[in-house]
């Protein structure tokens, strides 16, 4: 995640100790991946208790943008700052490999770089990562377009048996009803160079950094 | 301190105990090593002291059986920077660097409890490379596993693969490769081999090394609880009706701890504070004590009383004997205790100084002022046992005829059943629970000859790979060794590494038996050969004797694990074809031996006894075909490159295939019965793919160098098609090559 930082900043971010109480002035919160505290308790939650993690709550009630990915969109679920919870997969294993995911562009923070309906791919890399809501909250995150990604086929179509862990909606990622908190399971931080396989992943990261700076 | 002040027995509740010849029996000593250590002691020992020479003297710790062996292996080279009997073995991969790495077993516990055993086996060989100031940054295991018709064998495959899985995922650690199989032999004794590859500077390695008298001994990391004691003992026995009963034995892991553990000791590395570092392994904190202070001929004064503990009441034995993960013992300099507590508190890792260092040679361990143990070190470390076992050699099989083996069936049929064969199917199902991207420097993923990580900040990357075929190692162990090793070499080269070093895991029966002892004599011989021609010494190691359950061994299985460097990673390849029309060629010799072949197995039927010989070895061959193959990848040369071995040149074609969901058809022309072309094993050979313009010249350059090359195929379509009615679809070949594994974990699917 660093280095994808780097790469898209041009400039290393600065890391947070999770026992520290105040935060520097930011432009972007990034909850990287992860097995915080070995998610011995359900994936995320004690990091969600973490110190560090009120102000990160203040700061997104504030306005700040924050990217919770794999670990860190548990983490999000776990402090509230996104609905719903992460599940063990339905397959109840562990999945690393890559899944093609169709995105929402309208989100101009997150989404910048790609257009509305592009399929990417990006690997996943859980345990956990089958999403669950309630259908009134699930129908919400639709009709308010803060479905950011969902899983698909390389042709953008959506089905049970392309969904790699049973997620809800076949959803992937999810945006606050203010959109200026993502979470996502998928690593796009594992995609951002021709070398590693793929660099689908590189436009989350170069959006950030224009719609930010 | 006399020893006749030594107390019988301590801080226990329980009675004292005599030490009967049943308690000498029970902790594995025979009647002769038993005489020994009352020479040793001049008296006897209390059952403490027992402890730790039964531990000490196992065959786990000791290598008594087989260090006279494997002192014969080279282990020399000007980039190695550090060989055997340290934590792990370093090698000098330029630019300042050293990649760290080691491979080691933890069969005996896996088949008892294969969750824990497994991902304990991966947090033991990640701590000994990150004691040696290393960061881990890719982990293989090598994996053996019963027949699929065996009872155990789906519930130790599902839980080895989730043990590994959920230690590695958990310390962010990458497991990007290494092998699976199944075979009878293994039954009743899988085998679990885990390699970890570091990466650190190679001014700022750390040693095991004790010195300095007066200078503190700390412990850190988790609190000693009662797991594991005996394990290493357990590891060193064959297994019988009562092996169940030895689920205790088998140490619990916490990553999330392994994790901090390693943070928290490349921390206090950037510091001057260190003297030496070990983690405590098998025998917990009796062989890290022992074994810092052997090499360090030095005494040490251990307060038990001050080592941290997880539960109540436990005897010095129990705390000497503890497995207890996630733990290290450390030689500090006098005064920097401070500084270091510091870090390991950030953490929130226990950090205690528990003794220092004195000039005695002895250890001498004390509960509240009181000695509770007192021996000499050097017997139990440096100087333990060694035995030159009886061996028979294994005699080298007739060669097998091809007009015997299966000569008439389809080459086609044969393709989709070997494909879909256990020991050859894709390993999906496995790989893709273990998190093999994290990090963000995996550029090739498992599947492939090698996996391919690059070195952060640089412009080159590690091929690292494992393996071994222990039918090969059964036929004849010398052909064996040595094959093992050549193929990890040409695995290596097949990605455009330059091989460095090997590390070994020798997982063999029962030494006792001159046949099993001649097994392991055998295939030493014959890696020593190949190390020595490849100028690919082995600077690690670990040896797993008694695989063997009620008289019956495991196939000989010496694993070895390669590590290559990759200079440019502009220059590198893999085995998926690229583009339709280009031509493939075959580099190296083909004479159709099937002897020991899977087509022999899996097609012909034929037992392993009936199989015949391996497929010879010619080390010229091989080193002059590799560096040939290098050679063309450097220069950008070819497109793809896949070397062959199990199931041949049509499987490798497959391979290929599969990898870059394009068909090949195939142009031989057969001057030998075509089965024997198509499946033989023949050794030192690869396919390689390149433009069709560059394809006579490709021929020419290795004619020149007497360098067998033949076109085989060229790229195009959707299947592999000898002749038109000859021909299996991609779809149809993908179907069997991916199906089999996840169909047999869930046949209710």
């Amino acid at each position: 995640m660093v280095d994808a930082l780097t790469q898209s900043m041009g400039a290393a971010p600065q890391l947070i100790w999770h026992r520290e109480t105040v935060l520097p002035d930011l432009d972007l919160i990034v909850l990287p991946g992860g097995f915080s505290y070995g998610d011995y308790l359900r994936s995320g939650a004690m990091a969600a208790r973490s110190p560090v993690m009120k102000e990160v709550v203040r700061k997104a009630n504030d306005g700040v943008a924050v990217l919770g990915v794999c670990n860190g969109f548990q983490m999000l679920t776990e402090a509230g700052l996104l609905p719903g919870a992460l599940m063990r997969n339905r397959s109840l294993k562990f999945i690393c490999r890559d899944v093609f995911l169709k995105v929402d562009g309208a989100n101009q923070t997150f989404s910048g770089n790609y257009s509305s309906g592009q399929v990417i791919r990006i690997p996943v890399a859980h345990h956990d990562g089958n999403y669950f809501a309630d259908n009134e909250t699930l129908n919400r995150l639709e009709g308010e377009g803060q479905v950011g990604y969902r899983y698909c086929d390389a042709e953008g179509n959506t089905g049970d048996a392309i969904n790699p862990n049973g997620s809800a909606r076949h959803i992937a990622g999810i945006y606050n009803d203010r959109g200026n908190v993502l979470g996502m399971m998928p690593h796009p931080e594992d995609h951002v160079e021709d070398l590693q396989g793929c660099s689908d992943g590189r436009g989350l990261f170069d959006g950030l950094v224009e719609a930010l700076s | 301190m006399s020893a006749s002040t030594v107390k019988k027995h301590t801080m226990t509740p329980t009675a004292v105990i005599e030490i009967t010849d049943d308690v000498v029996a029970e902790h594995g000593l025979s009647p002769d090593e038993y005489k020994m250590v009352l020479d040793i002691m001049g008296r006897v020992p209390n059952l403490t002291e027992l402890g730790i020479f039964s531990v000490m003297w196992s065959e786990h710790c000791s290598y008594k059986s087989s260090k006279k062996w494997l002192k014969t292996l080279p282990t020399e080279a000007p980039w190695v920077i550090c060989g055997p009997g340290e934590n792990a073995g370093i090698v000098d991969i330029g630019d300042g660097q050293a990649a760290v790495f080691k491979m080691e077993s933890h069969n005996h516990p896996s088949y008892i409890e294969p969750y824990q055993g497994a991902a304990t086996g991966v947090g033991g060989i990640m701590r000994d490379v990150f004691t040696m100031g290393a960061r881990p940054i890719a982990n293989l295991n090598a994996l053996r596993f019963g027949q699929p018709g065996h009872e155990k064998t789906r519930h130790l495959v599902d839980g080895v693969v989730a043990g590994i899985g959920g230690y590695g995922n958990c310390m962010g650690v990458p497991t990007v490769g290494g092998e699976t199989a199944f075979h009878s032999s293994y039954d009743g004794n899988i085998l679990v081999n885990a390699m970890t590859v570091g990466l650190a500077n190679a001014d700022s390695i750390f040693y095991s090394t004790a010195a300095g008298i007066g200078n503190p001994v700390i412990y850190v990391g988790s609190k000693t609880g009662r797991d594991g004691i005996h394990g290493a003992t357990m590891a060193s026995t064959e297994f019988d009706e009562g092996t169940e009963a030895k689920r205790p034995t088998v140490q619990v892991g916490d990553p999330f701890t392994e994790k901090l553990l390693l943070e928290a000791c490349l921390e206090l590395m950037g510091t001057d504070a260190i003297v030496a570092i070990q983690d405590m392994g098998a025998a917990g904190l009796t062989s890290s004590s022992f074994e810092m202070a052997g090499k360090g001929g030095v005494g040490i004064e251990i307060k038990l009383d001050q080592v941290p503990q997880r539960e109540t009441g436990m005897t010095p034995y129990e705390i000497m004997l503890s497995e207890s993960q996630e733990r290290m013992l450390m030689v500090l300099h006098r005064g920097a205790e401070d500084e270091a507590r510091k870090i390991f508190e950030k953490w929130e890792l226990d950090f205690a100084v528990i003794g220092h260092l004195t000039e005695t040679g002895r250890m001498v361990l004390t509960v509240d002022g009181e000695t509770v143990a007192d021996l000499p070190i050097d017997p139990l470390s440096e100087a333990s046992p060694e035995y030159d076992r009886p061996w028979v050699e294994t005699p080298l099989p007739a060669t097998l005829d091809a007009a015997d083996v299966a000569p008439d069936v389809d080459p086609m049929e044969a393709l989709a059943k070997l494909i879909a064969s256990p020991d050859l199917c894709s390993k999906r199902w496995i790989w893709e629970q273990y998190d093999h991207l994290v990090m963000g420097h995996t550029l090739e993923r498992p599947g492939g000859d090698a996996a391919v990580v690059r070195i952060p900040g640089h412009n080159k990357a590690l091929a690292v790979t494992s393996d071994c075929t222990p039918r090969y190692c059964q036929a004849h162990p010398k052909t064996g060794g040595a094959q093992a090793v050549v193929e990890t070499w040409r695995n290596l080269t097949a990605t455009g590494a330059t091989p460095l070093a090997i590390t070994d895991c020798m997982n063999f029966g029962n030494p006792e038996r001159p046949e099993i002892m001649g097994q392991f004599v055998g295939a030493i011989e014959g890696m020593r050969e190949a190390c020595l021609a490849l100028d690919y010494p082995v600077v690690s190691g670990n040896v797993s004797l008694y695989n063997e359950t009620k008289g019956t061994g495991v196939q000989p299985t010496p694993t070895i694990g390669g590590v290559g460097v990759i200079s440019d990673i502009a220059h590198t390849t893999n085995l998926a074809v690229k583009t339709e029309g280009d031509c493939l060629i075959v580099i190296g010799e083909t004479v159709g031996h099937l002897g020991a072949s899977l087509y022999a197995r899996e097609i012909a039927g034929i037992a392993d006894s009936d199989a015949g010989a391996p497929p010879p070895v010619d080390l010229a061959v091989e080193r002059t075909n590799g560096d040939f193959v290098r050679g063309l990848i450097e220069n950008g040369e070819i497109n793809a490159c896949h070397d062959l071995s199990d199931g041949g040149l049509l499987i490798g074609l497959a391979d290929m295939a599969l990898a870059g969901n394009q068909g090949i058809d195939i142009t031989i022309e057969a001057d030998m019965p075509q089965h024997a072309m198509l499946f033989g094993e023949d050794q030192g050979r690869y396919i390689v793919s390149c433009s069709a313009g560059f394809a006579a010249q490709l021929i020419n350059k290795a004619t020149e160098a007497n360098i067998p090359a033949k076109q085989v195929g060229i790229v195009g379509g959707k299947s592999l098609k000898l002749s038109p009615d000859c021909a299996i679809s991609l779809a149809t070949l993908r179907d069997a090559f991916e199906n089999w594994l996840p169909d047999f974990m869930s046949p209710d699917d």
